[in-house]
């Protein structure tokens, strides 16, 4: 097993930035845009943007998690995933939402979350953000909005995110090849 | 991912802690599902479910129904009341029949004990209990821990929860002691000596025959219905007698001065194990059990069809 460095401190503060102005470029004070975290390994992506977007904009902006285990269109065909918890404690009716996950490689867990996310409401427009794209691994017609940093890589090739938050010490963000 | 250790859920006894754990885990996140404005999801939808109910019953019958149904899973309902079971079909042969249908999945109560275990040796579809006499009803007891942790907050480790009433007759009981025994809890058992059977404490569980120093040993107090429908005999000389010494009032909970919950299976028989004003207090969590039931039962019908 190979791990290469991909991502990490300082570059990975500079790319949270621009996808922060990227988002304030297209939504401005936030006044009708709720941003959800996907999980289980999106939500604390989501979480940094968030905060960061608050700090930046100095207004509340409403967060949310959002599990689609029970959406999956892999259920009794692979390995049972556990559930997580969903909590979305606004109404989601009529606002712009971005989704945030961490990596975006197939499609299907995104593909999942937005049929999940229609348990809440009709959203007027949906956006995904996503840290890192695997983007030639893609089995259905999904792209994100906005990339933090796009990787070639083959299917058999795994990328791990790393944030502090998740219990290491380091932000970092590799991609691991199994010879 | 953990996944159960069973194919089957034909009683709590073949339960591991794990598989409880798992159960409670997933149980919660359908909570939240079944709080939300739709609350469905797809996850069943390529399965097939038969509810072959040979005894009466109300709620867990339309609870098993909705939990399917909120699995996007299709249904389909059989009683033996008006079927072929009249004209002395015998029960292998009506599975068999159903599930030539195409189905997955059998829910099943039946009025003799072990007909779920002897079904699980003859067919392939997943089975689940939902009641074998006066054996087991395991769903039962994963939807009263459900709620015991809910109100209580954390798992049941040295808890002291206590059974009152009929549990010579009652699968409730029995499931509950499985249940309650493999989280770590302390259990009483209390009731007329006639209602409660022998070697029942080789189950580790105590008995006691004094409702009022039960209540007031207990966290939780699970009351069970005098089911008179089994009662060949009088196991006690009235209804009146029954509820002078063992029936639960508001009073009497009112007097201990302490947090205490109260839960019941139903169907209640009011003013004989619980009075109305007992049932419908703030101890009472009675409904709250109804609504866990469809997510407990969700979780149970969800990590089993994902066994295949």
């Amino acid at each position: 097993m190979q791990r290469k460095l991909i991502l990490s401190s300082p570059l990975l503060e500079i790319t949270i930035s621009r996808l922060c102005q990227e988002l304030i470029e297209n939504h401005q004070d936030f006044a009708d845009t709720v941003i959800i975290g996907l999980q289980p390994r999106g939500i604390h992506f989501a979480k940094r943007i968030h905060q960061e977007l608050e700090r930046i904009i100095d207004r509340k902006i409403p967060i949310g998690f959002l599990d689609a285990t029970f959406y999956r269109d892999d259920y009794r065909r692979r390995e049972l995933v556990k559930a997580n918890e969903t909590k979305i404690s606004f109404v989601i009716e009529n606002k712009k939402v971005i989704l945030i996950d961490d990596v975006l490689a197939t499609g299907r867990m995104v593909r999942s979350a937005l049929d999940a996310m229609t348990a809440f409401g009709r959203p007027e427009k949906v956006e995904l953000c996503v840290l890192i794209d695997r983007i030639y691994n893609r089995d259905i017609p999904i792209n994100a909005d906005y990339v933090g940093k796009k990787v070639n890589t083959l299917d058999s090739e795994k990328v791990l995110v790393e944030l502090q938050e998740q219990g290491y010490e380091e932000d970092k963000i590799w991609l691991i090849t199994n010879n | 991912m953990q996944k159960l250790s069973t194919r089957h859920l034909l009683g709590i006894k073949d339960l591991t802690p794990n598989d409880i754990e798992l159960i409670m885990a997933t149980a919660r996140e359908f909570k939240e599902v079944i709080n939300r404005p739709i609350k469905k999801v797809p996850s069943l939808r390529d399965v097939t479910i038969a509810n072959v109910f040979f005894e009466n019953s109300t709620r867990t019958r339309l609870s098993f129904e909705l939990a399917e149904k909120r699995l996007s899973a299709d249904t389909l309902n059989f009683s033996a009341s008006g079927s072929s079971v009249k004209k002395g079909e015998t029960l292998l042969d009506t599975v068999n029949n159903i599930l030539a249908m195409k189905v997955d999945m059998i829910v099943m109560r039946h009025a003799s004990p072990g007909a779920p275990h002897f079904l699980s040796k003859h067919i392939s579809a997943n089975i689940v209990n939902a009641g074998d006499g006066t054996h087991e009803h395991p769903t039962q007891a994963l939807l009263d821990s459900f709620s015991m942790r809910e109100k209580l907050g954390g798992d049941l480790t040295g808890k002291k929860i206590a059974i009152i009433g009929d549990i010579l007759h009652s699968r409730v009981a029995l499931s509950n002691i499985f249940a309650l025994k493999k989280q770590g809890a302390e259990v009483t058992l209390c009731g007329p000596s006639t209602l409660i059977p022998r070697y029942v404490t080789d189950l580790g569980v105590k008995v006691s025959h004094d409702v009022k120093k039960t209540l007031a040993w207990c966290d939780v107090a699970n009351v069970l219905r005098i089911q008179l429908e089994r009662q060949q005999i009088k196991y006690f000389p009235s209804l009146r007698e029954y509820s002078l010494y063992f029936g639960i009032n508001k009073k009497m909970l009112d007097d201990l001065n302490k947090e205490i919950v109260i839960m019941h299976p139903g169907p209640i028989n009011r003013g004989v194990e619980l009075s109305s004003d007992a049932a419908d207090s703030q101890h009472s969590i009675i409904l709250d059990q109804v609504e866990n039931g469809v997510a407990v039962r969700m979780a149970v019908l969800y990590l089993l069809a994902g066994q295949n």
